[in-house]
């Protein structure tokens, strides 16, 4: 008899809810620095049904429009907000703008300005780590359906802003008003008697070193590439470097928008988290996995040794090459990145007759290399973190038949071929052999303030170790090698004095499609390291794509790392001259420079457009045909760190991010040798 | 003659006086609660003469003295003044077409200064009752003749059609109310069966398909032909007389009814009358849309007014939302809720209960009027009590019906209760005149 149908209708008539945002949680460094914080923006605000008597040409001279652009907006917002509720006139002043407007705003009746949260950040870095957060859409809005997000609120989009966006929004309060028939508010409902209070978010103490990532940045800028530094035991993330880069303040504020496009237009694609959103072939650096494996099967010891007359003679193929002629033991072979002897080796393993075949060869390595990490995700508390890939023999089977054997993959030996890592697996995978064994997941994020409520830390407390079968003595071999490769081998020049440093560096070759054409690009340069060696503290891995080979760019980059985070600065004036030497490097590469210039012209072009169109009405036809392919072709341009990539598996790839080259047959794949 | 004796309180009825007290108190109240915003001062916006509340405080003192004038006044006056002032208030109305002026789309104020407005129409009711009295209660008056009802009807219905002319449909429909006192005073029921009849085929016009009400029709007609065939082949005038119904009810439906709302009412009032059955009116087949270049098609059922009302008297629920809690009155959801929507206010406030209470005293009121009525020796007296009761049940039936959506908008407003000056002077005056009249009932008036 008594429904409650137009009850509902009055509340939903009459009451207006509010929510009250509470303060996001701030991220802190180790050292209890904040790298983020909040601050307070401001917006103009109008109720335009109030703006009689307002002095209108002072407001359009102080905000820089002209009356008729003050006309539009105004028609706009009635439209849009009728003209009894406040609308936003000008979102998120300048600190300028701000004071100056203060000052003022007497002669405005009808404008007030009324605040509004946002993020700064006082050290301009770790965009790529921290993320950004901006207004939900209504796909996020479709996702997150039960959490309660409403249009206009802020959250998390990417890095650590997304990961913890659960932490670090805090709760939100709901405050309820009565609204009259104007939706003007009257007061509150039943004395705020249903309202809740607004609890803030809680702040994260990470394990980033803002030092570190300072240096970091400083030295990948101009670079393409991602530096990647874990304690080795905790595996707390050190510092987390991807570049290019941008200041994480170009996202707040009032140009937010403006940046933004210019952001996601950018041709070197500042927003992609290279440390972790990219696949690389690890190349020689993955020498460490494959010997460590080939030493514990016993298919060698670390007094084979195994010469090379200029190219591996196992396949007959003379390929890979290798460098330095000679004959090596083990140590020498990872000093000195000898390609054939760990073809050799990888050969010798996949070759077992206790195996009985390749499949199940293969299976084997693959069992010894997921303990290190790789060929799946570790679950990073990032968010798009890539798995790498670790080719099984089903993969191969499809290419080669059945009847495929270890020459046909001879190529994953030394780390080239189908074997895919992330930077951070890189990482870690020298924190394992830092370790002799073990590792935590690495992650960025130590504990939370108030403690970890939702068991997001849990999984990062949990220690894993490598295969058992991996005695300590197998990683003291090449913990050995590693050394030499510092001390004498192919990475002598990034020595630091007086830190004994475990290194290897990598030369990865790669390909990129260049109108159509796949053209063998400039190597990566890449280094795996740890240090001390007794003792270490610090895992790093570096990657500076098409830079040459690893001793060139990403050993010293590493070294400097490393020297800064032993020792908190760089030691004695050579040292410093050649850190800034390398920080002032330009290293972009080729490709991604004509990209760059290509946009650049094309913007002059239509700016010159613009203004010879506001100069003569009639348009220059021909003009606009001479740009048009050239638009086409600025997106395939890009250049884009790659090795041979199988077809099906760049078919899957929708992003045009990783322009891969399709060398499908054997001949091209094996192309890539020596490091 | 005892009103030589200067108690003015003799023989007055005192129950139906503190009634009249007390509906004119909840009438303050309630449009106190319309008005009345957080944080004001009420104590001093109620003297400060500004709100309506307080202004219907101001006319409520003008009420007290008005009527103490009329308790004060010879009851002889009113039986002797009675067909003078009915003339005088038809040429009032008169004067509406020369002098007046238009408020909310009718012209029937007559503007008298100060910001004060007099609508002849309203106060007319009264005249018409004392005319209808005075009427029915001569001597050689026989109302069992259609002479007698016809000049009756005529006496009634004159200030509605001039009402009409106004554009104030509203205040029209009222004066239909006197036929409920025809009737007591012998009208033939008949007359009311048909006027009934005719009602329901009106509404049964706009609520069935034309064609397929024109079949019913006529499948009533053939029914009643075949039913009444022994009594047609006695007497041909049977059958012309169902023809002629027949013939009659076709054409109101068919042409009368279509007529009467494409081009007597205003596009709004045919609206709102197809928006109470549920339906969209056309207004371009509407005669007065003309002038305005309305070129819009026509839009959903313009019932904003009614929804808005019913959610504030379905919000309030068995006990209703407390006093001065409404939240579709703190809102001002409900647009004319001091005026015609007062009832919404009650019952947002005190719900289903307060409501029932409220119009408990109407009915108190008017069963006690009623009384008053039966017990006077006079024609006069009798017809004029009964004008009273009628002209307030029709009020509040109309009133209420409309506020909950059973019954198309038209401006009435709820006697005692809603803002407006007019209003309650008429319905003071009204009520004093038959207390007045009462007092001396022991006296023959003629």
């Amino acid at each position: 008899m008594f429904s409650p149908k137009y009850k509902i209708a009055a509340e939903s008539n009459a009451i207006f809810r509010k929510v009250v945002y509470p303060d996001r949680g701030i991220i802190f460094d180790r050292k209890k620095r904040s790298l983020l914080q909040n601050t307070v923006m401001f917006d103009l605000v109008v109720t335009p049904s109030e703006t009689k008597g307002t002095d209108t040409v002072g407001l359009c001279s102080l905000l820089g429009i002209d009356t008729s652009e003050y006309r539009k907006r105004m028609k706009e917002i009635i439209f849009k907000n009728t003209s009894v509720r406040p609308s936003v006139f000008e979102p998120l002043l300048s600190d300028e703008m701000y004071a100056r407007l203060n000052e003022n705003m007497y002669r405005f009746p009808g404008f007030i300005l009324s605040e509004r949260k946002a993020r700064t950040y006082p050290y301009n870095i770790g965009a790529s780590v921290l993320g950004y957060i901006a207004e939900v859409d209504t796909s996020f809005l479709r996702r997150h359906k039960e959490e309660g997000y409403e249009m206009g609120d802020y959250a998390g989009m990417t890095g650590l802003e997304r990961t913890y966006e659960k932490v670090l929004m805090g709760q939100r309060g709901v405050q309820r008003f009565i609204k009259d028939n104007k939706s003007r508010i009257q007061g509150p409902y039943e004395n705020g008697a249903y309202d809740t209070a607004a609890i803030a978010g809680k702040n994260l103490y990470t394990s980033l070193d803002i030092d570190l990532q300072q240096l970091g940045e400083k030295l990948m800028q101009n670079k393409v590439g991602s530096i990647v530094a874990i304690d080795p035991r905790t595996g707390g993330i050190l510092c987390m470097v991807s570049a290019p880069t941008y200041n994480p303040n170009y996202l707040t504020g009032s140009q937010r928008r403006k940046h933004f496009s210019e952001l996601l237009l950018d041709p070197r694609l500042p927003f992609n988290n290279r440390a972790l959103g990219n696949k690389y072939s690890p190349g020689s650096t993955f020498k460490t996995v494959s010997g460590i494996i080939g030493l514990t099967e016993g298919v060698i010891t670390e007094q084979t040794t195994i010469a090379c007359p200029g190219y591996f003679t196992g396949c007959g193929t003379g390929k890979p090459k290798c460098l330095d002629k000679g004959v090596f033991n083990f140590k020498d072979a990872v000093a000195h990145s000898d390609n054939t002897y760990f073809s050799t080796v990888y050969k010798r393993f996949l070759d077992q007759p206790k195996f009985g075949g390749a499949d199940s060869a293969l299976s084997a390595f693959n069992e010894y290399a997921y303990t290190f990490g790789l060929g799946h995700r570790l679950g990073v508390d990032l968010p798009s973190e890539k798995n790498g890939n670790l080719p099984v023999s089903k993969y191969y089977r499809k290419i080669f038949g059945p009847k495929w054997y270890s020459c046909n993959i001879i190529s994953n030996a030394i780390g080239q071929g189908e074997v895919q890592t992330t930077m951070i697996q890189l990482a870690n995978v020298m924190a394992i052999i830092a370790n002799k064994g073990w590792y935590y997941t690495p992650h960025v994020v130590d504990s939370i303030d108030g403690g970890d409520e939702l068991h997001l830390l849990d999984a990062f407390k949990e220690k894993h170790f490598t295969d058992k079968r991996i005695p300590d003595s197998i990683f003291d071999a090449v913990q050995d090698g590693m050394q030499a490769v510092v001390e004498y081998g192919t990475a002598a020049g990034s020595k630091i004095p007086g830190i004994i440093m475990c290194g290897k560096t990598g030369t990865v070759e790669n390909y990129a499609k260049v109108n159509g054409k796949v053209e063998k690009q400039q190597d990566h340069s890449f280094f795996g390291a740890f240090a001390p060696r007794d003792n270490p503290k610090i895992a790093i891995a570096v990657i500076c794509e098409n830079a040459g080979q690893g001793a060139w760019a990403a050993a010293p980059i590493a070294s400097f790392i490393v020297e800064k985070y032993l020792r908190d600065s760089i030691a004695g004036p050579e040292r410093k001259a050649k850190m800034e030497e390398f920080a002032n490097k330009n290293l972009i590469p080729y490709l991604m420079r004509v990209a760059m210039a290509k946009r650049d012209s094309i913007k002059q072009a239509r700016e010159l457009q613009s203004l010879q169109k506001k100069v003569e009405e009639p348009v220059d036809t021909a003009a606009e045909e001479e740009l048009a392919p050239e638009i086409k072709n600025t997106v395939p341009q890009q250049a884009q760190p790659t090795v041979p990539v199988p077809k099906k598996d760049t078919s899957k790839k929708k992003n045009i991010r990783n322009l891969a080259a399709l060398t499908t047959d054997e001949e091209k794949r094996k192309k890539n040798i020596k490091a | 003659m005892n009103n030589r004796n200067n108690n003015i309180s003799q023989g007055v009825d005192w129950l139906v006086v503190w009634l009249y007290a007390i509906l004119v108190g909840i009438g303050i109240l309630c449009i106190f609660m319309v008005e009345y915003r957080q944080g004001t001062d009420w104590a001093a916006s109620f003297i400060g003469g500004k709100t309506n509340y307080s202004k219907q405080l101001m006319f409520t003192g003008i009420c007290v003295v008005m009527a103490t004038f009329i308790l004060l006044a010879d009851s002889k006056l009113f039986t002797a003044f009675a067909n003078l002032m009915y003339a005088f208030g038809i040429l009032l109305m008169m004067a509406t077409f020369v002098v007046g002026k238009t408020i909310n789309g009718s012209k029937s104020w007559i503007p008298l200064g100060g910001g004060f407005n007099l609508q002849p129409a309203e106060l007319c009711k009264i005249f018409t009752a004392l005319a209808l009295a005075k009427f029915l209660s001569r001597q050689e008056t026989d109302f069992t003749k259609v002479k007698s009802q016809v000049i009756g009807g005529i006496i009634a219905l004159a200030p509605a059609a001039l009402s009409v002319f106004q554009n104030e449909t509203g205040l029209a429909l009222v004066y239909f109310s006197f036929f409920i006192v025809m009737y007591r005073e012998g009208l033939p029921p008949g007359l009311l069966i048909i006027g009934f009849s005719f009602g329901v085929l009106v509404v049964a016009t706009l609520v069935v398909e034309p064609n397929i009400l024109a079949a019913t029709l006529t499948g009533i007609a053939a029914l009643c032909i075949y039913i009444l065939k022994k009594q047609i082949k006695k007497k041909k005038r049977v059958l012309t007389l169902i023809i002629a119904l027949w013939a009659v009810c076709v054409g109101v439906q068919r042409f009368a009814v279509p007529y009467i709302f494409n081009n007597v009412f205003q596009c709004y009032q045919s609206t709102r009358i197809y928006s109470m059955v549920g339906k969209d009116y056309d207004c371009s087949q509407n005669h007065h849309r003309g002038k305005s270049t309305d070129t819009k098609p026509a839009k959903k059922p313009d019932d904003y007014n009614v929804r808005q009302s019913k959610i504030a008297i379905g919000s309030g629920g068995v006990m209703g939302q407390g006093f001065l809690k409404g939240t579709q009155t703190r809102g001002k959801y409900v647009p004319e809720q001091h005026t015609d929507f007062i009832f919404t206010s009650i019952g947002e406030a005190f719900g289903f209960v307060g409501s029932f209470l409220f119009l408990s005293i109407y009915l108190f009121l008017l069963f006690r009027i009623v009384r008053i009525a039966e017990r006077q020796r006079s024609t006069f007296s009798r017809v004029y009590a009964y004008s009273v009761a009628s002209i307030i049940f029709f009020h509040i039936t109309v009133n209420v019906c409309m506020t909950i959506g059973l019954f198309p908008i038209i401006g009435i407003p709820l006697p005692l209760i809603s803002y407006g000056g007019s209003s309650l002077l008429t319905f003071t005056i009204l009520i004093f005149i038959m207390v007045r009249l009462d007092a001396d009932r022991q006296m023959v008036l003629r």
